[in-house]
């Protein structure tokens, strides 16, 4: 890939950053661009830019796409493609890349983790341990996660892994999908509020698009209800926030497990004093393991796209 | 204050069997099981419990012990000469000396299964949340580090980690069928292979448990064995990465030495919902950011609670009726 430009819009993993240095690209770094001059910066080094690597903040928008004529693939550091117009992609004839699989472990394993954090007053439970407060034979009763009903917004990869590892939980499973799957262990609901109607735990596990964006609105927030728990692993857009922080500032809803925002890395200050919720940033597939895989797929993607070999996971 | 005699003849058809409750008994407990048994309560008497033994208890059959603190033991047991069962609402009985129960034939019960459940799911919350560092990423977004500093640094997979579970119990079943869904190869050391569990590998001593493990779960029983099975060496074994779940009790690690090995990176991180002397926690680990702590809280649920309240109920009654008990401690 030598003298490759590529624009990288987010602080890169180390060895990603080596790895594309090392084989010769030559490295644009968006992120280092204050944001009112980012489309200057595409537009003065568009004569150089053949590839972006992107991630879940900062893909490739219409606007940048416009202003990089040489652009010819789009190797997303994410399995989530909704920061990037595929559509315009399509159109230009601009190669799109994800990195599906690697991730779907620890996104499920954060998953169940936040679930279990959530009821068991995890987070809560060390500060009280740490803070010297203990005293002898008191204690704090929280709620068992094993045997209640799970509900997952999307049966794909990361819904299945999540599926599978509640089951070790003895936890029936529930799902909605766009069309009923071949899982006749699951029991399918044709709608969001169904689903929310009937389990205890509902995890949001789709991909986000037009039709997923506020999939969670006051609705389906107001059918978990009281003793109700949301897991939302997938994007801060498929939640209505403002309805979620007063549902549970309210007690409308027993609790929340957050790894994503509606405008990361901003997060409600108001869901700040409540222990019923956990708050991650963004780490659902943040580990070293799965970071350097995904690092992986983009370098294996763009070098087969300008050894003119087939993409290893294209999208588009 | 209540005034309880204990009468020399055989009780009324109607009069409940009289249960010993030597602690503070809270108001749930006391709901559910004073329908079925009349509490005698030492901690409602002016007298000191010697005094109100020999007063008020010579004809005592069954002793409810609640919390695992305290010892129960052959001073105890030889102030109440017609006691005949110890029930237990804990699944753990290292304060109750069962050896000096069997040899006067005082039958002890836990908490049987009812516990494990949830002392499984606490134990999975506990090492997904050290190692993925749950609990610090919820601390950073709460003080505004994630505005102001950026992304939080990589935690460690959880998915296809060796797990090595100390005591193959129910508890430790219940673990090693949660994380095999994780994708964790699942290994163990008992005090026999468990031939129910073909699929898991048996490793004779902890140290070569530890030596093929990224992972150690202790969910045996405390007894003069087990007392600080883990050590600088089994740790040492474990090394730089490896992680320690603790939903036993304190006394199965030695605690300074787990202090000094996680300061050190002998050890990579730890999951403590139990300490030696609790409610005192190591000061040092209140500062380390690759522990999660909790205080004992592995089965505080309503539905253990109820389970296993229940549970003591069918076994006193089954003893009152002189059948055999249901959850019978193996010593």
């Amino acid at each position: 890939m030598d003298k490759i430009g590529v624009l990288v819009t987010h602080k890169p993993l180390p060895y990603l950053e080596q790895e594309l240095t090392r084989r010769g690209c030559r490295l644009f770094r968006l992120w280092e661009s204050p944001e009112s001059r980012r489309l200057e910066f595409c537009r003065e080094n568009s004569s150089e830019i053949r590839a972006i690597v992107g991630n879940s903040n900062f893909g490739a928008d219409a606007a940048t796409i416009d202003a990089l004529p040489k652009l010819e693939i789009v190797a997303s550091f994410s399995v989530g493609l909704d920061k990037v117009d595929l559509p315009k992609c399509k159109e230009r004839g601009i190669r799109v890349t994800n990195t599906p699989d690697v991730l779907t472990d620890d996104v499920a394993d954060l998953a169940i983790g936040l679930t279990i954090s959530v009821m068991r007053r995890i987070p809560s439970a060390d500060k009280y341990a740490r803070s010297g407060a203990w005293k002898k034979g008191e204690y704090t009763l929280t709620t068992r996660f094993s045997g209640k009903r799970v509900g997952i917004l999307g049966l794909g990869r990361i819904g299945l892994a999540i599926a599978k590892r509640a089951e070790a939980f003895d936890c029936p499973i529930s799902y909605y999908s766009r069309s009923e799957k071949p899982h006749p262990n699951y029991t399918y609901y044709s709608t969001p509020i169904d689903l929310a109607s009937n389990c205890d735990i509902l995890v949001v596990a789709c991909a986000l698009t037009e039709e997923t964006r506020h999939i969670v609105n006051r609705a389906v927030i107001d059918a978990l209800g009281t003793k109700g728990v949301l897991i939302n692993i997938g994007r801060g857009p498929h939640v209505d926030e403002p309805e979620l922080v007063a549902a549970l500032v309210e007690g409308r809803l027993g609790g929340a497990g957050l790894d994503v925002f509606e405008n990361e890395p901003h997060v409600p200050e108001e869901l700040f004093a409540l222990d019923n919720v956990v708050l991650v940033p963004h780490v659902a597939s943040a580990t070293i393991e799965t970071r350097t895989a995904m690092a992986d797929l983009v370098l294996g993607n763009l070098e087969a796209h300008f050894l003119k070999k087939p993409l290893l996971t294209a999208v588009v | 204050m209540a005034t309880t005699t204990c009468t020399t003849n055989t009780p009324k058809i109607e009069e409940k069997p009289k249960v010993l409750v030597l602690q503070r008994i809270n108001a749930y407990f006391e709901g559910v099981l004073s329908p079925h048994f009349d509490l005698i309560k030492a901690d409602e008497s002016s007298l000191p419990i010697p005094a109100f033994l020999s007063t008020h208890c010579r004809h005592i059959r069954a002793l409810l012990v609640m919390a695992p603190i305290g010892t129960f033991g052959s001073s105890l047991l030889d102030q109440l000469p017609s006691l005949g069962l110890i029930a237990c609402t804990s699944a753990g009985v290292n304060h109750i000396d069962v050896d000096a129960c069997r040899k006067r034939s005082v039958a002890v019960t836990n908490a049987g299964e009812m516990f494990t459940p949830d002392a499984a799911d606490h134990t999975v919350g506990l090492l997904v949340d050290v190692l993925r560092r749950v609990v610090m990423a919820d601390r950073y977004v709460r003080n505004g580090s994630w505005m102001l500093i950026g992304d939080y640094p990589l935690g460690s997979k959880v998915s296809g980690k060796r797990v090595g579970i100390v005591g193959l119990g129910s508890i430790g079943s219940h673990v090693a069928k949660r994380l095999t869904a994780f994708g964790c190869p699942i290994s163990y050391f008992s005090r026999a292979p468990k031939p129910n569990y073909p699929s898991y590998t048996y490793f004779p001593n902890v140290l070569d448990l530890a030596r093929e493990s990224d992972v150690l779960i202790l969910s045996c029983a405390l007894t003069d064995e087990t007392r600080n099975i883990i050590n600088r060496d089994v740790m040492i074994a474990l090394g730089k990465d490896g992680v320690i779940i603790n939903v036993g009790r304190g006394a199965l690690i030695d605690e300074p030495e787990l202090v000094r090995c996680l300061k050190e990176g002998v050890i990579g991180g730890a999951g403590l919902d139990v300490f030696v002397n609790e409610p005192e926690v190591p000061e040092e680990l209140t500062h380390m950011e690759n522990v999660v702590l909790s205080d004992h809280r592995a089965v505080t649920t309503p539905e253990s609670f109820k389970n296993v309240l229940e549970l003591a109920i069918a076994n006193l009654d089954a003893f009152f009726s002189g059948k055999p008990v249901l959850s019978p401690v193996s010593c």
